[in-house]
């Protein structure tokens, strides 16, 4: 095809296009369009950063402004990936520092991030506006303080969930008082206190600041004169959320949060006293998330928090919520899209609350635009499932524990097969499920015939066999992530869908029945899978190839086998003497 | 491992035991139920449990104990709840079964918070909750509750000694409501202004060694790491402090 268009044209119409998957698709259509779209793509994300290398994004593209980018697989959330795995974001830093001057904004998860590579942030990027760490690890708040120091133009400084060593809260008072542009600071997973007056000092000369999200550690007392300094604030975490009870306090917060007119998330309560929570009742009509999943209250305060929240689209809260709470969240919030509901006390046997899953029926049947679901529970049917099911086609994400391992459906004590199998079935645009309960080979049956939308899904002590794994990896279209734990799933569904894997983006194995031998024959037969097995036992070459491995994490890669493998890690296809120590 | 050992031997002994089920006392060593025979196929629930579901939906918090097998590994020893919802004692959980790794899917950012429950022991005069933080407790004559304040928070005597001044002002109009909620009118020649220059009232505070001490006579990085609690006395009580 001749290009008919100036190369100016094309560009402007590119920018118009932000998707990744619609950039890429564009970038395919012939060379000259490839050729333009690498030349004026500015954001880059970049879902296993081991499935291509800094060298290879720079050479493609070279003018970049924003990169995402993810490291450790999922399952690294629950300590099943062993410390040292990998996901470094230093050899990144040290290329983009010098192919990108110009970069603004660096997201990252689940990456181990070190002081050092922060600082290299704070000198390399003079532009430089948002950083993002998602449950990231590695660094302290000595790198936090690099950050501050020298970004001048900072926008957002986001450390959600991260793990942070905490030498103390001197950092934030290095933002420099000619710092004005912060727009969302979010540092509630840390610990130390921060220095309160820098606090508000800081607050108060950001007057473009939406996001404040605090740590547990800043007082309920002072929260009422930064909210005064912040009154344009949209998002907000507080810290603890409790104080000697005194009627000063109480109504300088009450009347602090009646000044905040754009408030529409808030996020926090730790160790909540409930003689506090009526203070922020003023703004629950235009509040659309709510995360009390911290706040240890009971049914009724929760059941009179949400029934002020019509316009609530999203509840994250802990089991604490009861059925009772659920029931009044489905009569009260017609504009629910997700929610999540976390276990007070998971490691306990017997039910400390009243919820089972008729509360997560309630919420099916009376909220219509639910889409995501994260429910932990005892207990569970497959009448429920089907109910869930035929309530809530619309759903596109549907993750239920049940905490006990194989429970099987408590009502009848059949596997919940047929529960899941309406859900896959009826809900056709699901694009995350996790599965729980007692399940069997069937299960997969129905999820490789009917989720064909189905992007990820996880598993945990499951089924009968390897047709199991078979129906999923032959009959999920559109599957990118596979993590399963503890199921008896081995060579043969591997072996027999090889080609598949090379279409998702990984698949993770542990504690499966999948032999060394098929490991090191999958990674002869597809070269472009990096096919590494994870075995702390050591010694991995003595072992036959019969050997059940212990953890296996296979993804499609164009940078070659890994550098930078711990001892536990091999590579499958490669010499062992390249090897690291 | 010692856990398989403890539970054979409770087999042998109790499998004739009759079961109590709305048994009030302690019971966290043994826990009989489960480790009684049972004929159920594995993954199946007791007959118990439709009672249970039944008592759970009356008795959230109440001292009932519901037993009922559970064939998985998962679960520890039942606990006897009582009417707070505290989370329970992770150690003797751990220590009577096995926990299987990585399950429930929690993250340990939610497991920290939740294990890490600030519990306010009013015992203490002095309690840290963070690792930088110095919580004291100021009592002031005649007033009818305490506050608490963080010495971290302030840098000298003087950024204290203002802090204490607003936080107690409303105490000496003498116009408590009827609930010991002060009112709110201000007066700008507040009686505690100068709290550490001669007015009516005088700022002590009880050392490490319990001795009533006048606020301002050492250093002040000295004084937060010994301060234990605030008083804010009344100057005529307050003869043979030091400074009149």
């Amino acid at each position: 095809m001749t290009s008919s268009f100036p190369e100016e044209v094309l560009e402007h119409v590119f920018s118009f296009i932000t998707s990744h998957k619609d950039r890429n698709v564009v970038s395919l259509v012939c060379k000259s369009w490839y050729e333009i779209e690498r030349w004026c793509r500015r954001r880059v994300f970049i879902g296993n950063c081991y499935a291509v290398s800094p060298e290879i994004m720079i050479r493609r593209f070279p003018e970049v402004r924003a990169v995402e980018l993810k490291g450790k697989p999922h399952f690294a959330d629950f300590n099943l990936v062993p410390e040292g795995w990998g996901g470094y974001f230093y050899p990144w830093i040290v290329e983009m520092a010098k192919a990108y001057p110009l970069l603004e904004e660096i997201k990252l998860k689940r990456m181990v991030v070190s002081d050092e590579g922060l600082e290299m942030i704070g000198r390399s990027f003079r532009c430089f506006k948002v950083l993002i760490l998602s449950s990231c690890e590695g660094f302290s708040t000595d790198g936090l303080a690099a950050i501050a120091a020298n970004c001048r133009n900072l926008r957002e400084l986001d450390l959600r969930e991260s793990e942070v060593e905490d030498l103390s809260g001197h950092w934030l008072s290095h933002f420099p008082d000619a710092c004005t542009s912060l727009e969302s600071l979010n540092m509630s997973c840390l610990s130390s206190e921060v220095s309160l007056s820098a606090l508000q000092r800081l607050v108060a000369r950001s007057p473009k600041l939406k996001t404040l999200r605090l740590n547990r550690a800043v007082p309920l007392e002072k929260l009422s004169t930064l909210l005064l300094r912040a009154p344009q604030l949209v998002e907000m975490g507080t810290g603890a959320y409790s104080a000697d009870i005194h009627s000063d306090v109480y109504s300088s917060l009450a009347a602090a949060f009646s000044k905040c007119k754009e408030l529409k998330s808030l996020s926090g309560f730790w160790d909540v006293d409930p003689y506090y929570l009526p203070v922020f009742y003023s703004v629950c009509s235009r509040l659309t998330f709510l995360n009390l999943s911290y706040a240890t209250i009971q049914s009724p305060d929760v059941s009179k928090i949400i029934s002020q929240c019509p316009n609530l689209q999203r509840l994250w809260v802990l089991d604490y919520i009861e059925d009772s709470g659920l029931n009044t969240l489905s009569l009260s919030c017609k504009d629910l899209r997700e929610l999540r509901v976390f276990p007070s006390d998971p490691f306990i046997a017997d039910a400390n609350v009243s919820l089972t899953e008729q509360g997560l029926v309630a919420v099916s049947e009376g909220c219509p635009k639910l889409q995501s679901v994260l429910y932990f529970c005892r207990q569970m049917s497959n009448s429920a499932l089907i109910t869930i099911a035929n309530n809530r086609p619309n759903l596109t994400c549907f993750r239920l524990c049940i905490l006990e391992p194989r429970a099987p459906d408590y009502l009848t004590f059949e596997p919940l097969d047929t529960g899941f199998g309406a859900i896959v079935d009826q809900c056709k645009g699901l694009q995350r499920l996790s599965l729980s309960g007692l399940l069997t080979d069937r299960v997969f049956e129905y999820i490789g015939k009917h989720a064909k939308k189905l992007e990820m899904l996880s598993i945990a002590f499951a089924g009968d066999s390897d047709l199991g794994l078979h129906h999923v990896l032959s009959g999920c279209d559109s599957l990118r992530k596979l993590e399963i734990r503890d199921c008896p799933f081995g060579d043969k569904a591997l072996l027999a869908n090889v080609s598949k894997l090379e279409t998702m983006r990984s698949l993770w194995m542990s504690s499966c029945a999948v032999s060394l031998g098929a490991c090191k024959l999958l990674s002869r037969k597809m070269p472009r899978l990096n096919v590494e097995v994870i075995d702390e036992q050591g010694d991995l070459d003595s072992r036959p190839d019969n050997c059940a491995v212990e953890k296996l994490y296979i993804y499609r890669t164009v940078a070659g086998p890994r550098l930078d493998t711990p001892s536990f890690i091999q590579t499958m296809g490669q010499n062992t003497a390249y090897r690291l120590p | 491992m010692s856990s398989i050992s403890l539970k054979q031997h409770h087999n042998n002994m109790l499998s004739s035991q009759k079961m109590d089920q709305t048994k009030t006392t302690h019971n966290q060593d043994l826990n009989f139920k489960a480790t009684e025979l049972r004929l159920g196929l594995p993954g199946s629930e007791s007959p118990e449990r439709t009672t249970m579901k039944n008592m759970v939906a009356g008795a959230k918090r109440g001292f009932l104990e519901v037993d009922f097998v559970k064939n998985g590994e998962f679960f520890g020893e039942k606990k006897n709840h009582d009417s707070s919802k505290q989370p329970s004692d992770q150690d003797s959980v751990a220590a009577s079964k096995a926990q299987v790794v990585g399950w429930p899917p929690i993250r340990s950012f939610r497991k920290n918070s939740m294990a890490a429950k600030h519990t306010k022991n009013e015992d203490d005069p002095k309690e840290e909750t963070g690792s930088n933080c110095v919580y004291v407790k100021v009592s002031m004559d005649g007033a009818p509750y305490l506050r608490k304040v963080d010495l971290k928070m302030y840098s000298s005597y003087s950024d204290l000694s203002s802090a204490l001044e607003k936080m107690f002002s409303s105490f000496t109009l003498g116009q408590y409501g009827a609930n010991g909620v002060p009112a709110r009118k201000w007066s700008s020649e507040s009686p505690l202004m100068g709290l550490l220059n001669g007015s009516e009232y005088v700022l002590t505070y009880e050392d490490k060694d319990g001795d009533l001490m006048l606020v301002g006579d050492v250093p002040w990085d000295m004084f937060t790491g010994s301060c234990k609690r605030m008083r804010i006395m009344k100057s005529s009580d307050a003869i043979g402090l030091g400074k009149s």
